[in-house]
C-alpha cells in the first residue's frame, strides 16, 4: 500500500499536539541565563555595587554603555569603596546583549534579567539612565511603562554570574564566589553547576582543569 | 389575475399558465437562499480548507478572527476589497475584466441543479430543494464546466504576461482532457439511471440499503474516475499544475490583485464544494437516508444527510492537497488520455452490456480485459524494441 502511507502520515498528524506556542498569548519559559534587559544591582544593605570602572564601557562591542564614575561623597557614601557610577546609561538600539559587560564587572555590579519585550516607540527612551537600570528598594528591576514582565522575570537578574565560576576556573565550580544582593542575600548556584546534579562530569573543588 | 400579476407577467407568456405570485416568491426566496448558502458555504470551506492543511502539517493555522479563526475568510475579503485593482498596460481590458465573472458565475449556475432535499410543502404549494431542474439535467453541468475553462483561459491569455499565460494552456489542455473522462463517467450515470434529470436520478437510488446507491451500482469504476476527473476539473492539488505557486506564480491569476482575485478564490472553492454536490448527487444518492416522513424533520434529516455526504468530498478534497505532490505534466495527460478515458469508455461497455443481459456484460467485460493486456503487451516491446534500436547511451531522464 505504498501509494496510501502519505495519506496514513497526513492523517495522523491530524490528532498530533501542536508545538507552536501562541505567543503573545502564552510564553514559553525563557532559558536561565537568558540575556534580557540589564539592571545594576545593589548591596544587601543598600549600597550600589557599581564603582565606576568603567569596564563594561571598555569592553562593550556595541559601544553602548556610557559610564562616568565619581569620588564618594564621605558623608554619604553611594558605594563601598572610593568611587560610584555617577552615569550610567545604556542604549538599547545598540546593544546586542552579548554580555561582554556581565563577564568584565568585577563587582557583579551589571547583570542582565530576562526581560525581552521592551518596545519603546520613543528614540529617547532606548537609552536607559542609571536611575531605569538600578533595582529598587526590594532588590527587583524597576518597571518601566512600555516594558512587559513576566511571572518570575524580574527574580532571576544573575543567573550568568551564579553559573560561572570567576574568571571561568573550573576549580570554582559549585562555590559560592559572589557577592549578596539585594533582597535575595547570597544566592545558592545555579543547579546544573552546584556539583551534586552531575557528580560525575564535574571534578570538585582544588581538581585539575579538563 | 390580478392588475399586479399581469404586470409581472406581461413579459413572459411561459408565466401565464398555472403560475401565480406564489410560485415567483418562492422561486426568488429559493434564488437567495442559494445564493446566501453558497457564499457562506465558502466562506467556511475556505476556513475549513486552511484549518485542515495546517492540522495535517502540524500548525496551528487561522485563529485570529472570530472563534477558531472562522471569520478569517470574511477579514481576507474586506481586505482584498480594499486593495488596489491593477489592470496590466499589456492587457486585454474587456477580456481582462470579464474572465472573473465567467469563472464564477458557472460554478454557482451548476449549483442550481443540485437537489439538496426532498419535496416540502409551503403553504398550498409543493416545491423541491432545488433551485431548477431542466430537462437537460446533468448534461448542465458538463455545459457549465466548460465554460468554466473559458474563465481560466481567457484570464490567463489577456494578462499580456508570459506566466498567466503558460497557466491558462496548461488550464486549458487540462481541462478539456479531463472533461472527457467526466462526461464518460457521467455518461455511465445517466445510462443505469435513464434519466437526465438529477432529481430522478436522485429518486432512483433513495429509498432502501446504501447498496442501491451509483457508487456501488455502477462498481466503483466511474465513482473513482469521476472524482479524478472532477479534482482536475477544479484544479485542486494534485493536478493544480495550471496555478503552480513554484512555477508559475500562481498562473492564470498571477495579473489580477483586489477583488478581481477574490472573485477567482471565491470561483475556485465554490466550485470545490459545488463538485462535492455533484457528487454526491451523482453517486452517494443525494439527500437520500433513512429519514421520517413529512414534518419539520422530513424536511431537515435529508438536508443533513446531503452535508453529511458532502463533508466527505470535502474533508478529502483537503486530505488530498496537504498529502499529495504536484503531477508533471506529462503524468497528468498520460494519466487523463492513456488511463482514465480508455478506463470509462470500457467500463460504460461493459455496463452497457450488463444492460442488455449479463452474459453480455461479463463477454464484454472479459474481452475488453483481454484486450486491454494484449495491448499493453505490444506496448511494452514495443518500447523495448525502440530503446534497443536507439543510441547506447539514453536520454536523460529516460528509465530502462
Amino acid at each position: 500500500m505504498g501509494y496510501f502511507d502519505g495519506f496514513k502520515v497526513t492523517f495522523k498528524t491530524l490528532f498530533e499536539k501542536r508545538v507552536t506556542v501562541e505567543y503573545p498569548n502564552e510564553k514559553r519559559p525563557k532559558p536561565e541565563r537568558f540575556h534580557g534587559r540589564h539592571v545594576l544591582n545593589r548591596y544587601e544593605d543598600g549600597m550600589e555595587k557599581c564603582i565606576g570602572c568603567e569596564l563594561c564601557a571598555g569592553v562593550c562591542p556595541a559601544r553602548c554603555i556610557y559610564v562616568r564614575g565619581a569620588d564618594n561623597p564621605p558623608d554619604a557614601p553611594v558605594s563601598p569603596g572610593e568611587r560610584f557610577g555617577f552615569v550610567y546609561e545604556i542604549n538599547y538600539l545598540r546593544c546586542i546583549h552579548c554580555d561582554l559587560c556581565v563577564e568584565a564587572c568585577p563587582t557583579e555590579a551589571i547583570t542582565e534579567s530576562k526581560l525581552f519585550e521592551f518596545s519603546f516607540t520613543d528614540r529617547k527612551d532606548a537609552i536607559y539612565t542609571k536611575d531605569e537600570l538600578v533595582v529598587d528598594d526590594d532588590g527587583r528591576p524597576k518597571k518601566l511603562p512600555w516594558e512587559d514582565w513576566r511571572e518570575g522575570d524580574d527574580q532571576h537578574t544573575s543567573a550568568w554570574v551564579r553559573a560561572t565560576a570567576p574568571s571561568g576556573d573550573a576549580r570554582y565550580e559549585g562555590r559560592v564566589q559572589w557577592s549578596g544582593e539585594l533582597g535575595y542575600g547570597v544566592r545558592p548556584p545555579e543547579p546544573p553547576q552546584s556539583g551534586d546534579a552531575v557528580p560525575a562530569a564535574t571534578p570538585g573543588p582544588g581538581g585539575e582543569e579538563a | 389575475m390580478s392588475p399586479v400579476q399581469t404586470l409581472l407577467f406581461a413579459g413572459d407568456p411561459l408565466f401565464s399558465r398555472g403560475v401565480d405570485l406564489g410560485v415567483v416568491v418562492i422561486v426568488a426566496i429559493k434564488v437567495f437562499v442559494s445564493f446566501a448558502v453558497l457564499m457562506v458555504s465558502v466562506l467556511f470551506m475556505v476556513w475549513f480548507e486552511r484549518k485542515l492543511v495546517s492540522d495535517m502539517q502540524n500548525r496551528i493555522g487561522p485563529n485570529r478572527a472570530g472563534p477558531w479563526g472562522l471569520l478569517q475568510t470574511l477579514a481576507d475579503g474586506i481586505k482584498l476589497f480594499f486593495k488596489e485593482d491593477l489592470l496590466p498596460e499589456q492587457a486585454d481590458r474587456r477580456v481582462f475584466r470579464l474572465a472573473p465573472y465567467l469563472s464564477l458565475v458557472p460554478a454557482f449556475l451548476t449549483f442550481a441543479i443540485v437537489p439538496v432535499g426532498g419535496v416540502i410543502n409551503v403553504g398550498t404549494h409543493t416545491t423541491r430543494l432545488q433551485l431548477a431542474d431542466p430537462p437537460v439535467g446533468i448534461l448542465f453541468l458538463l455545459a457549465m464546466s466548460s465554460v468554466a475553462v473559458y474563465g481560466v483561459m481567457l484570464a490567463g491569455w489577456s494578462s499580456g504576461s508570459k506566466y498567466p499565460l503558460l497557466g491558462s494552456v496548461r488550464a486549458s489542455a487540462q481541462m478539456v482532457s479531463y472533461e472527457a473522462a467526466l462526461g464518460l463517467s457521467v455518461a455511465a450515470v445517466v445510462l443505469v439511471s435513464g434519466s437526465l434529470l438529477t432529481s430522478e436520478i436522485v429518486a432512483e437510488q433513495s429509498g432502501g440499503l446504501p447498496f442501491k446507491y451509483n457508487l456501488f451500482r455502477l462498481g466503483f469504476v466511474p465513482f473513482a474516475i469521476f472524482c479524478l476527473a472532477a479534482t482536475a476539473e477544479l484544479n485542486r492539488p494534485p493536478f493544480d499544475l495550471v496555478e503552480a505557486e513554484q512555477e508559475l506564480v500562481g498562473g492564470f491569476h498571477t495579473e489580477y490583485s483586489s477583488l478581481r482575485f477574490a472573485l477567482f478564490f471565491l470561483a475556485e472553492f465554490m466550485s470545490t464544494v459545488v463538485m462535492s454536490a455533484i457528487i454526491v448527487t451523482l453517486f452517494l444518492g443525494g439527500p437520500a437516508g433513512p429519514a421520517p416522513d413529512g414534518g419539520f424533520l422530513g424536511a431537515v434529516v435529508p438536508i443533513g444527510w446531503f452535508l453529511a455526504k458532502m463533508a466527505i468530498f470535502l474533508f478529502t478534497y483537503v486530505w488530498l492537497r496537504a498529502t499529495l505532490p504536484r503531477f508533471r505534466y506529462d503524468q497528468l495527460m498520460d494519466l487523463g488520455w492513456k488511463r482514465l478515458i480508455p478506463l470509462s469508455l470500457f467500463w460504460l461497455l461493459v455496463l452497457a452490456g450488463m444492460r442488455l443481459d449479463r452474459r453480455y456484460g461479463f463477454a464484454v467485460f472479459l474481452g475488453g480485459v483481454v484486450l486491454g493486456a494484449v495491448m499493453l503487451r505490444a506496448l511494452q516491446i514495443g518500447r523495448a524494441t525502440a530503446e534497443d534500436e536507439a543510441a547506447p547511451a539514453p536520454a536523460f531522464g529516460e528509465t530502462s
